[in-house]
């Protein structure tokens, strides 16, 4: 189990996590805080690491921090559960979802 | 660590405000045209004055890179009737979409006469406008010559006509297509024209929110000669003076939001779209019209599945729609064969519901993809979604997912999600400012453009109509000078701003979101009666002398969504006292009064306008086609214009 220290913290929004970050590749350059026309985001305090989301439930998925990322790989989409979209095999009829 | 919880989680506590507070400090920008709304409206605004040699300013809540109500791409450039494919003269067009009751003549003229130049400027901009890499070769509507793209939409008729012949076989057959659509690379524009507009010497204001606009001596219904302005990064004050002033911010937005939880997640635009524009004008004195008009949210993020957050579906535009066992569906898509209406008649939907529950068709729908030639679905998939303002991140995300639109089936959600509720509506309807053949307001020294007048269109149209307001108000700019600013305007301005981050508890911006949304599903739906709409009004009243006082913010960003709430507030009080003014139902209005049932009739077949003098509401009326003779009124008042732009 778990030793570290557990806050009382209010619940958290739900959706909470419109992207994903990949610490090994973003460098911090905050494309997508300026970016992002909601100000989802707000720069890391600590220089070259990925930017803190402050305000995900505000965010309205258009796209623009993932499109205008100029690091591939670094921020990937992460869509809410219920808006991944389906998907069908028009030969096999096999069933996908994203 | 990315969220705000892993980091508390992490750090012990949580990251401090990351930018300087300034609340209440000054800044003071002496300009010639100010701009208000950093869209494409704006963008192309600033441009235009910018060229004319005079000082712009031009102010964005966002950051004018990805900015406005149109979102960061285009697909479609559409009724230029101006292009050299085109079947049809700009004034004909022009007067075949004005043929709509209670649309904006003035801005269908402007798009159909100045939308193609806009384009070919788009072009020199950095824009991409042609297949200039021949990837679309041999495409339906692909011209060898100027590589330009002609879409399948509006092809025999514009498709908010509905026509029952709509759907049907050779209904759009080669000959008869206007081609007036032009497939575009949309996602190329905005940051082009932020990049123009920095090169042209337009101080670019991002991150500010336009609170409210100063007159003559602090006066409603004086001269406009500025504005003020808040950073929603630091709280501090912008005070702008100008000679003439552009509004560009979109119309209204969220005003019946349908999850009280998810303030940007449940609209069908984003939550910045709040009329702000709408209201700086209307608390100056500007005549507003088309109020009363509101709609019913068919999509939008999180409500719905997500495809545009704001217009139709992928799988129904140029893509056949089948049932589960592959059965071709009889619903028009807008393709090369039938050319069907954006929204098809409620008959054909009506007799698809009644295939499915006799089993003659199965669920779910699907958009049939692979059934399309190769290089009609490219241009679908990679340049129609791929290029359109929210669509370019879900084919991403599908296409990283394994999907491949020439094998797979791509579901739809008609049907499946059911319908939408008459209580979730959307202000985006029409509704805005009045204008005149200068796009000027009924204001001195204010000019509206794009979605900030009444009856915008679209992407095209906010261009050509930036581009238009811009070279007006700088021809205004050029012969008047600055006025002195009212402190006492300024005063109050700054009092009611900044009273939020005075208080440290109370209502926060969401509750206040919640409950305007409320009263608005309540008594401002589908049911629209005297009594609902004074109920309504009533507790707009109310929310206003005892919630709004207790209303509190801790940082710049939530005293930026308690100003939009407030914003949200006056507007879903004109929308209710538009809708009193209006004593009749209108189907083009998508206005229905209980007490008043008869659609249209011939006395209320007029505008009805709306404004505050001496802080009173007061209402009148203009004439349909209030403008005149399109091209004769055009003409006159554009006997100097030149063309594509051929300066530096």
């Amino acid at each position: 189990m778990s030793q570290e220290k557990v806050f009382a913290i209010p619940n958290i929004t739900t959706p909470n996590n419109p992207v994903l970050f990949n610490p090994e590749i973003c460098d911090g350059c905050n494309t997508c805080v300026e970016t992002c026309q909601i100000d989802v985001y707000i720069p890391n305090p600590q220089e070259g690491k990925p930017p803190i989301i402050l305000h995900p439930e505000e965010c309205w998925y258009c796209g623009c921090c993932a499109n205008d990322c100029p690091r591939p790989g670094a921020l990937q989409f992460n869509w809410p559960l219920e808006l991944r979209g389906y998907w069908k095999n028009k030969k096999t009829g096999k069933v996908n979802q994203l | 660590m990315t969220t705000w919880h892993e980091y508390l989680r992490k750090e012990g506590q949580p990251p401090s405000w990351p930018y300087p507070i300034r609340f209440g400090q000054e800044q003071e920008i002496e300009t010639d045209v100010l701009v208000i709304g950093g869209g494409i409206a704006g963008c192309w605004a600033a441009i235009s004055a910018a060229r004319q040699g005079l000082r712009v300013a031009l102010v964005e809540k966002g950051d004018t890179v990805r900015s406005g109500a149109g979102g960061p791409g285009c697909d479609h450039w559409c009724d230029t009737p101006a292009n050299p494919l085109s079947r049809v003269t700009p004034d004909d067009w022009a007067k075949h979409m004005a043929d709509r009751p209670y649309c904006n003549g003035i801005g269908v003229q402007i798009q159909c006469r100045e939308n193609y130049d806009t384009l070919l400027e788009m072009e020199q901009m950095g824009g991409k406008i042609r297949d200039t890499g021949n990837e679309y070769a041999g495409a339906e509507g692909r011209d060898d010559k100027t590589k330009f793209m002609i879409s399948p939409r509006y092809g025999t008729i514009h498709s908010y006509f509905p026509d029952p012949r709509m759907g049907e076989p050779n209904f759009n057959p080669p000959e008869k297509r206007n081609n007036v659509v032009i497939r575009v690379w949309g996602s190329t524009f905005k940051p082009a024209l932020k990049k123009e507009c920095k090169r042209l010497g337009v101080k670019i204001f991002d991150r500010v929110m336009g609170t409210s606009l100063l007159t003559e001596n602090g006066i409603q219904g004086a001269r406009v000669i500025g504005a003020t302005g808040l950073n929603d990064r630091t709280g501090e004050f912008m005070i702008f003076k100008s000679k003439a002033t552009i509004l560009s911010t979109a119309g209204g937005g969220s005003m019946w939001l349908m999850s009280m939880e998810l303030g940007g997640y449940s609209n069908m635009h984003s939550r910045t779209m709040s009329g702000d524009g709408t209201i700086m004008a209307w608390k100056a004195g500007a005549e507003l019209t088309r109020m009363e008009s509101t709609g019913m949210v068919m999509i939008a993020t999180g409500l719905k599945h997500k495809w545009y957050s704001g217009a139709g579906d992928a799988s129904y535009e140029n893509v056949p729609l089948v049932d589960a066992k592959g059965k071709r569906l009889p619903l028009p898509i807008q393709g090369w064969v039938d050319a069907g209406a954006m929204v098809p008649a409620p008959g054909v939907e009506a007799k698809i519901r009644e295939g499915i529950m006799k089993g003659e068709y199965e669920l779910p729908f699907y958009g049939d993809f692979p059934s399309m030639s190769d290089v009609e679905r490219r241009a679908t998939w990679k340049l129609m979604l791929g290029e359109e303002s929210t669509t370019r991140i879900i084919i991403d995300t599908f296409e990283k997912a394994g999907f491949d639109p020439s094998r797979d089936l791509l579901q739809s959600y008609k049907f499946i999600e059911g319908q939408s509720l008459p209580q979730w509506r959307d202000a985006g309807y029409g509704g805005g400012i009045l204008v005149d053949w200068n796009l000027k307001t009924t204001l001195d020294g204010l000019y509206a453009a794009g979605s900030q007048m009444f009856a915008p269109e679209d992407h095209s149209h906010a261009a050509a109509t930036g581009r238009y307001a811009g070279r007006k108000a700088a021809a205004y700019a050029s012969e008047t000078g600055l006025s002195k600013i009212s402190r006492d305007q300024i005063e109050a301005e700054k009092a009611r701003v900044f009273a939020p981050v005075k208080r440290s508890s109370g209502v926060e911006w969401k509750e206040l979101h919640a409950g305007i949304a409320r009263v608005m599903q309540y008594y401002v739906s589908e049911f629209k009666t005297e009594s609902l709409l004074n109920i309504g009004l009533s507790a707009l009243q109310k929310i206003e002398a005892e919630t709004v006082p207790s209303l509190y913010a801790v940082d710049p960003h939530k005293l930026m969504r308690s100003l939009e709430d407030l914003t949200m507030l006056e507007f879903a009080k004109i929308i209710i006292q538009a809708s009193l003014a209006r004593k009749a139902s209108s189907m083009p209005l998508n206005f229905q009064r209980i007490d008043f049932p008869t659609m249209d009739p011939p006395e209320w077949n007029k505008f009805l306008t709306i404004k505050m003098e001496n802080n009173k509401v007061k209402t009148g009326e203009r004439p349909q086609a209030f403008w005149g003779d399109m091209k004769q009124q055009y003409e006159a008042h554009n006997q100097d214009y030149q063309g594509v732009y051929k300066g530096k």
